[in-house]
């Protein structure tokens, strides 16, 4: 399945219709950690989803033979910056939600390092999220998140957890790292949910 | 037993933090270390600023701003420890 951004109807001397409010347009990739940078080799990477049932894994070679989707798409950091029509390379979640059952309704996010973030299930599905790898087609850096890190680029982009580990399953939905500490339980750029 | 609104720890809470908070020291929740604040990592990032134990990684304190508004958690302290004046208590 291919992503295809919203159509973009022309230059404008007006605000870029891609932009959400409050949002400047920036041309390089600020980096923006709560940690040390976890250097973790794909020799060693797992990427687990975590049920009321059981858990599901995949390691990097695994990972590697699942469909891999090529996503153009716009991102958006509570900090104010956007950036259009960024390429990613990774695996959609409906890939790895294929053979998972599940009743819950609510995701945590677990990264190496140990930072959280929750999203809601449905906002994950239906090509709305992958684990990607790869960046500008080049394999993605640690600082940016390497080997893989989630991309749900529909809301802000601390959902985007960097160096991901795995996604644990929850009934209700939970706030994850920042989310805890002042920022927005949903993360919505175009409805301004930066905070509580 | 009967509660109170937050404004009965406004007094005691201004011991903590009318002064210099770094001078303070801190028990950390994931390795028991007690140590300055001071001395602890301190990330910052445009998200907010994030304070980890010098000897365990775990995050001591988050401190995030946005204009008018300011955060302060404190989740990786089991207690903080300030000093006070000789002729006090």
């Amino acid at each position: 399945m291919s992503f295809i951004t919203r159509g973009f109807s022309g230059r404008s001397r007006d605000r870029d219709e891609r932009l959400p409010p409050g949002q400047t347009l920036v041309s390089d990739f600020p980096v923006l950690s709560a940690g040390p940078t976890p250097e973790v080799d794909t020799a060693d990477w797992e990427f687990t989803i975590r049920t009321e049932a059981g858990v599901h894994r995949w390691n990097w070679d695994e990972f590697m033979a699942l469909k891999i989707d090529d996503v153009d798409t716009d991102i958006h950091c509570v900090t104010h910056w956007s950036k259009l029509g960024t390429n990613w390379r990774g695996v959609s979640l409906d890939t790895l939600f294929e053979d998972v059952e599940t009743e819950q309704e609510y995701v945590m996010a677990h990264s190496y390092g140990g930072y959280t973030t929750n999203v809601p299930l449905d906002e994950l599905l239906d090509g709305k999220a992958w684990v990607a790898f790869e960046f500008d087609g080049e394999p993605l850096d640690p600082e940016h998140g390497g080997p893989a890190r989630l991309l749900v680029p529909h809301l802000y982009f601390w959902k985007s957890a960097k160096w991901v580990h795995g996604l644990v399953m929850m009934d209700q939905d939970e706030p994850g790292f920042w989310e805890q500490n002042g920022y927005h339980i949903h993360g919505d750029p175009w409805k301004e949910e930066r905070y509580w | 037993m009967e509660h109170v609104d937050g404004n009965a720890i406004a007094g005691p809470l201004a011991e903590f933090f009318a002064f210099d908070v770094t001078t303070a020291t801190g028990r950390c929740v994931g390795c028991g270390s007690i140590a300055e604040l001071a001395r602890a990592m301190v990330y910052r990032s445009g998200a907010g600023t994030v304070v980890r134990c010098s000897t365990c990684d775990t995050v001591l304190a988050t401190l995030v701003e946005s204009g008018d508004r300011a955060w302060i958690g404190l989740r990786g302290m089991s207690a903080i420890e300030v000093r006070r004046a000789p002729s006090a208590g």
